[in-house]
């Protein structure tokens, strides 16, 4: 029996198992997705003014959702196979640059319209479907990392880690020179790509289903619409995530984390295997960095810094490597307070205190305090797996993947 | 050279090095189906090497290994895997954080027959009645003998034409070393060739048909296991008598 008592508690009992297995997450599910309609409220009951500044708005939470998608995709890489990726930042800049290129006005005079939604049709450019450019930036993002990939997996271990951090340097900076690849105007250099069309279903869809904008900017709570966009895009990432976690390739990435030798030497095809969980994380970030994009409308060399990659492998680490959840939960805390959280603590700390404070100036100092504390407190993450809880507090015997002379 | 049936795996004069040292310098050996041959040496004498040059694990930079009438150098480890190569390696290297029973079905990690796999599953248990109490249990959390009949049970998960065994006997008790090799005579028994490495010579020998004495990466003698234990200098060096 339970720890509860009582008539509610004997209620609880007599309930089927299947509803009471899914009594859990369908609320959590129903307060994320309700969100927008009660934030309001949250915020009233913080106290509104400067305390309620700590409740996430909703632009707040599409950033969450964004670096959700991207530690998910990161945990494949570093979580499920084990392999230390510091250059993600590279697929979250392609995704977001597909975006840039096929739905601006950047290739004007040009002008292609393809199946385009809540675009005039007299702008000039190309302009894509932005739902279609979201699998075209993951593709073009996972086609990346299948080339990058390549060559630097026959890598191991601290080696790989710094090829994917040269990796994660020079696509920035190809992408900042390249206002003038070879005589042409690419990427538009230092001042980025904008605007970039909006989500939205189009004319046609918004008559026949009214609820469905035809273009998100045009309404009042576009934010909404991104924020629900975003969620449904997390829980696609999410049932990806977990289908693959179980499949015989999660079972393959698992070997090759534990002893990439021994998997080797029971069929286990390295490269392959490896350049599978490189481009499946390569296709999550370049979705995000597609999405964000198409949600701020615009997209610089500058939103493309090594910090990115360093971030998100710390939401992976402190929500626990290699648990959904867990990750879930590290992205969402640590996006809330890169994006809003310390601003909030700050502004609050100067109104009350007094004090004079310009908290976001240290996020990435308190970001490595956070980390610190973690490994010293609980080096498994917030929500570990039962294999790394082991490794952890059992140690480990026989080899790892540096000890190996191949 | 010996009798019966065809030669399962001819390795002829193979060179394998790490960098630029030379751990194996132009060893040459037969295995022919359905037969126990084993690698005796010292440590450093090139044995594991072996081992690892015929798995595809090292690439040797000279020389032939023919497997069943193909030449196999430069196939990638999972391509020899599935024609019929499977090792239980050094050190036994069990995938400590899984389960026993997901080891072994990660020894059939090229197989899709479920049902054979199961099938399979169930005879390793049959082998190793420990490991079947076990099969819930963490792989790194058994003992040395239950790890090492783990590491055996997984690679006969490949249904494997030829077993290698690299050193099934080290750091175990006597009593489980010899249960260990009934056992791998039971596996012969059933059909499976056996390439055993060992430096334990003793009962190396006595499970063996054919013997290999190895030195710093070469062949120093080879002939019956029967002729080997008569052998002075064997006797000398591996069976340790004065």
């Amino acid at each position: 029996m339970s720890g509860r008592t009582g008539a509610l508690g004997d209620a609880w009992a007599r309930l089927p198992k299947r509803v009471r297995a899914l009594a859990l997450p369908v609320t959590v599910l129903l307060l994320v997705v309700l969100y927008p309609n009660y934030y309001q409220d949250v915020f009233n009951a913080l106290g509104g003014g400067v305390t309620g500044q700590l409740a996430p708005t909703v632009p707040t939470m599409v950033v969450m959702c964004v670096y959700v998608i991207m530690a998910l995709g990161l945990n494949v890489v570093v979580g499920y196979a084990g392999l230390l990726d510091l250059g993600y930042v590279a697929f979250y800049a392609a995704g977001a640059y597909i975006a840039g290129w096929f739905a601006t006005l950047q290739f004007a005079p040009h002008k292609v319209h393809f199946l385009s939604v809540g675009v005039l049709p007299v702008l000039p450019g190309l302009h894509v479907n932005v739902w279609l450019l979201l699998i075209v930036g993951a593709v073009f993002a996972t086609i990346l990392g299948i080339i990058i990939g390549l060559p630097t997996l026959r890598l191991r271990g601290d080696y790989l880690a710094i090829v994917t951090l040269g990796f994660g340097e020079i696509i920035p900076q190809a992408v900042n020179n390249g206002d003038d690849w070879f005589g042409h105007n690419v990427t538009n250099g230092p001042n980025g790509l904008t605007p970039i069309d909006s989500l939205g279903f189009g004319v046609t869809i918004h008559k026949t289903f009214s609820f469905l904008p035809s273009s998100y900017r045009l309404e009042i709570n576009s934010a909404d619409y991104y924020y629900w966009t975003g969620v449904a895009l997390v829980l696609f990432t999410l049932f990806c995530c977990i289908r693959l976690r179980d499949s015989r390739l999660g079972r393959a990435w698992v070997a090759i984390r534990e002893d990439e030798i021994a998997a080797a030497a029971m069929g286990v095809p390295l490269m392959r295997t490896k350049t599978w969980a490189y481009a499946i994380g390569a296709f999550f970030g370049g979705a995000a960095g597609c999405f964000y994009a198409i949600f701020k409308s615009s997209t610089f060399p500058q939103d493309f810094s090594l910090n990115i990659s360093i971030a998100v492998l710390c939401m992976v680490i402190l929500g626990g490597m290699g648990n959904v959840w867990g990750v879930c939960l590290g992205g969402a805390v640590l996006a809330y307070l890169n994006y809003q959280g310390l601003e909030a603590v700050g502004n609050n700390l100067n109104h009350y205190a007094g004090t004079n404070l310009n908290i976001p100036q240290y996020t990435f100092g308190i970001f490595g305090i956070i980390i610190v504390a973690m490994m010293l407190i609980r080096p498994q993450g917030l929500i570990p797996t039962a294999r790394r809880k082991i490794e952890l507090e059992a140690g480990v015997e026989g080899g790892s993947l540096y000890d190996a002379a191949a | 050279m010996s009798d019966n049936g065809a030669a399962l795996l001819e390795v002829e004069d193979v060179h394998t090095f790490y960098g630029t040292i030379e751990a194996v310098k132009g060893i040459s050996i037969t295995v022919h189906e359905g037969e126990v041959v084993t690698l005796i040496g010292a440590n450093g004498a090139g044995k594991s090497t072996t081992l690892r040059s015929i798995q595809g694990i090292n690439r040797p930079k000279t020389g032939r290994i023919v497997f069943k009438g193909q030449d196999i150098v430069g196939r990638r480890p999972h391509e020899i895997v599935k024609m019929g190569i499977s090792q239980s390696p050094e050190g036994r290297r069990l995938f400590s954080r899984m389960s026993v029973r997901e080891n072994l079905e990660m020894g059939a990690f090229q197989r899709s027959d479920k049902a054979g796999i199961q099938q399979d599953i169930d005879r390793v248990y049959e082998l190793f009645p420990r490991l079947q109490e076990r099969r819930m249990q963490k792989a790194g959390t058994l003992s040395g003998g239950e790890q090492q009949m783990c590491a055996i049970g997984r690679a006969l998960m490949a249904r494997p034409k030829l077993l290698m065994l690299d050193e099934p006997s080290l750091g175990l008790a006597p009593i489980l070393v010899e249960r260990i090799f009934e056992i791998v005579r039971e596996i012969n028994h059933q059909g499976t060739a056996i390439l055993l490495v060992e430096q334990n010579a003793l009962i190396a020998l006595a499970v063996a048909k054919r013997g290999y004495v190895l030195e710093t990466g070469r062949v120093v003698l080879h002939d019956t296991a029967q002729a080997l234990r008569q052998n002075e200098q064997v006797r000398k060096a591996y069976l340790g008598e004065v």
